[in-house]
C-alpha cells in the first residue's frame, strides 16, 4: 500500500523536471533571436568583417552604457526624453480620448469633422517640425507638442473609430431599460469603446518616441535623441550606441506598460 | 402582475434606399391579456420583429396607437423588457454585473443591488456563474442571463424577440419550459415571437399567425391544450394544432405547388402541340 503511494510521489516529482525543462525551453526560444544578434554584433567587428570604428563591439558599446549609467550621464538624457514622451502621450490620451467619443458619438460631428481628420492624420508629424520650432521656440514645449500632436491622431480616430462601431444591438439594448442619453453614453459607449482606444494609444506610444527622438535631434540640450546626435558628431561611437540601445529599451517598457494597462482594462474580452 | 397591452390600427413603413417605401405593418390590431403569454408567429419579413420594436418602443408607429394599460407607448419604459435573439449581454460586465445594470436602471440603490442580482440568477438557475463574463458563458447560459435582466426591473411586459433561435436544439427545449415556469412563478404578460410553429404551440396560450407583404395577422388561434401531458408535443392535440397553423403559414407554398404543377402541364402541352 504504502509502496505505491510512494510511487506515486516519485511520479508526481519527476514531472518538476520536465515542467523545468518546458519552461527552459520556452525561455530558449524566446530569446535566441536575440543572443544570436548580440553575438553577430561582437563578432563581426572583431573579425574584422565590419570596420570598428563605425561599428565597435557589443561590449564595448556596453561598457560606454554601463560607464553612462555610473556618471549618472545616461538617466539625465532617458529621464528628459521620457518626461517629454510621456507628457506628450498623456496630453493626447486626455484631449483625443474625449474628443473622439464625442465626435464618434454624434454622427454628424462625425461626418463635418472626419475630412479635416483625415487631412492632419496623413499629415506627417515631423513636416511640421520646423513650424513647432518657428511658434513655440526651441524648448521643452516645442517638443512636447510634437509629441502631442504626433499621439493625438492615432488615439482620436480609434476612439472615432470604436464609438462609431459600438454594437447596435447594445445600444438598443441599453435603450430599452430607458437610459438617458447621457447614461447611454458613459455607460455603454464608452466601455464599449475601450479596446479600439487602446488600440490607438499603443500605437501613439511608439510614435511618441519616434518623434521625440526626431525632434531631440535637430534642437535640443539633453535627451537620447541629442545623445546620439551629439556622440555621433563628436565621434564618441560607443557612446552613441549606448544611446541607441537605451532608446530601444525605452520603447520596450513604455509598450509593455501600456499593453498591461489595456489586458487589466479589458479582461473582460478574454483571449477571443 | 402583468398589463394589458392594446395594439390598435398600427402601421409602419420604411423608405428604401432605391427610393419608395416598403409597408413592414399594415393596420395590425389585438389585444393581450394582463398576464397572458401570447406568440407571434410569421415568416421572415412578416414585420414581427417591427411590431416588437413598437411595443416596446425603440421605434415609434406612423399610424394607430400602442397602449400598455391603458397609457400609450412613447418610448421605452421599465413596464417593458426585452430579450433579442443576440443575447445583448454588456461583454464588460459579468453576469451579475449584467444584472445589477438593469436594476440600477430602475434606480434600485447601490446596496440592495447584490441581493436582488443573486436573486434573480437564482431565478434562471445560474447562482454559481455570477462572476463569469458574457464570453464565459455558453449561448443557453448567456440568455438565461439575458432574461434574468430584463425581470430585474420588473417590468410588467416581457416582449421575447426570437430568444431562442441560436441555441441548439437541446437547449433550446430547456429554455422553453424554464421560460413557461418563470412566467407562472412571475405572472407577467409575455409577447413572444417565433418562427417555430412548434415553438409556438409549445409555448402560448394564444398564438397570432402573421404574414408579409405588408405584415398582418391572418389568424388568432387559441391553445387549448393539456400541458400536463408527457411529451406534449407527441399528443395528436399538438400535433393537429401545429398542422393547422402550419397551413396558415404556407398557403402560398401550397399556391406555388398549384402554379409549377399548371406551368408543368402547360409547357408539355405546348411541346406536343409543337411536335404535332
Amino acid at each position: 500500500m504504502s509502496t505505491s503511494v510512494d510511487r506515486l510521489v516519485e511520479a508526481s516529482g519527476s514531472s518538476g523536471p520536465g515542467h523545468f525543462a518546458r519552461r527552459a525551453a520556452r525561455l530558449l526560444r524566446g530569446t535566441v533571436a536575440i543572443f544570436a544578434f548580440l553575438a553577430a554584433w561582437e563578432i563581426l567587428p572583431r573579425l574584422g568583417l565590419v570596420d570598428t570604428t563605425f561599428l565597435p563591439p557589443f561590449s564595448t558599446a556596453l561598457s560606454a552604457f554601463v560607464e553612462m549609467a555610473r556618471s549618472g550621464e545616461l538617466v539625465e538624457h532617458l529621464a528628459a526624453s521620457a518626461g517629454r514622451a510621456f507628457s506628450g502621450l498623456i496630453l493626447a490620451v486626455a484631449v483625443g480620448v474625449p474628443l473622439g467619443l464625442v465626435i464618434g458619438w454624434y454622427r454628424s460631428v462625425a461626418e463635418i469633422l472626419n475630412p479635416l481628420l483625415e487631412l492632419f492624420r496623413n499629415t506627417a508629424p515631423l513636416a511640421l517640425l520646423p513650424v513647432f520650432v518657428l511658434m513655440l521656440g526651441m524648448g521643452e514645449v516645442s517638443k512636447v507638442a510634437m509629441v502631442f500632436y504626433a499621439c493625438l491622431w492615432p488615439i482620436l480616430l480609434n476612439t472615432v473609430a470604436g464609438a462609431r462601431e459600438v454594437d447596435p444591438l447594445l445600444i438598443r439594448s441599453a435603450r430599452s431599460m430607458a437610459l438617458s442619453q447621457t447614461r447611454l453614453f458613459t455607460r455603454v459607449v464608452v466601455p464599449a469603446s475601450l479596446p479600439s482606444i487602446f488600440t490607438g494609444i499603443r500605437i501613439a506610444g511608439a510614435y511618441s518616441i519616434l518623434v521625440l527622438i526626431a525632434a531631440e535631434m535637430v534642437g535640443a540640450k539633453a535627451g537620447l535623441g541629442y545623445l546620439v546626435n551629439y556622440a555621433q558628431f563628436t565621434f564618441e561611437i560607443p557612446k552613441m550606441y549606448a544611446g541607441i540601445v537605451t532608446l530601444s529599451l525605452l520603447g520596450l517598457v513604455l509598450n509593455e506598460v501600456l499593453v498591461l494597462a489595456e489586458r487589466r482594462l479589458t479582461a473582460w474580452k478574454g483571449d477571443a | 402582475m402583468g398589463a394589458a397591452i392594446s395594439v390598435r390600427n398600427v402601421s409602419k413603413s420604411y423608405s428604401l434606399n432605391q427610393g419608395g417605401r416598403f409597408v413592414a405593418l399594415g393596420n395590425v390590431s389585438f389585444e393581450v391579456r394582463p398576464g397572458e403569454f401570447l406568440v407571434l408567429v410569421g415568416p421572415s419579413g412578416c414585420g414581427k420583429t417591427t411590431l416588437l420594436d413598437l411595443i416596446d418602443g425603440l421605434s415609434l408607429a406612423d399610424g394607430g396607437s400602442i397602449l400598455i394599460d391603458c397609457v400609450p407607448v412613447k418610448g421605452p419604459g421599465l413596464d417593458r423588457g426585452i430579450v433579442f435573439q443576440q443575447y445583448a449581454l454588456f461583454p464588460w460586465k459579468t453576469a451579475k454585473g449584467n444584472i445589477e445594470f438593469g436594476l440600477e436602471a430602475r434606480g434600485v440603490p447601490k446596496a440592495e443591488r447584490a441581493a436582488r442580482a443573486a436573486h434573480f440568477l437564482d431565478l434562471v438557475d445560474l447562482a454559481d456563474f455570477g462572476d463569469r463574463y458574457p464570453h464565459q458563458l455558453s449561448g443557453g447560459m448567456k440568455q438565461r442571463i439575458a432574461i434574468a435582466r430584463a425581470l430585474s426591473y420588473d417590468p410588467e411586459v416581457l416582449l421575447m424577440d426570437e430568444p431562442f433561435a441560436a441555441l441548439d436544439a437541446q437547449t433550446r427545449e430547456r429554455l422553453q419550459d424554464e421560460t413557461l415556469r418563470i412566467w407562472r412563478q412571475t405572472g407577467k404578460t409575455i409577447v413572444f415571437i417565433t418562427h417555430s410553429i412548434d415553438e409556438a404551440v409549445y409555448l402560448g396560450q394564444r398564438v397570432l399567425v402573421m404574414a408579409a407583404g405588408p405584415g398582418r395577422i391572418v389568424a388568432d388561434i387559441a391553445i387549448d391544450i393539456d400541458r400536463g401531458a408527457d411529451d406534449l408535443r407527441a399528443t395528436p392535440e399538438f400535433v393537429a394544432l401545429r398542422h393547422r397553423i402550419w397551413q396558415l403559414f404556407h398557403p402560398e407554398a401550397t399556391a406555388a405547388a398549384r402554379v409549377v404543377r399548371d406551368g408543368v402541364r402547360q409547357s408539355t402541352a405546348s411541346e406536343e402541340s409543337r411536335a404535332s
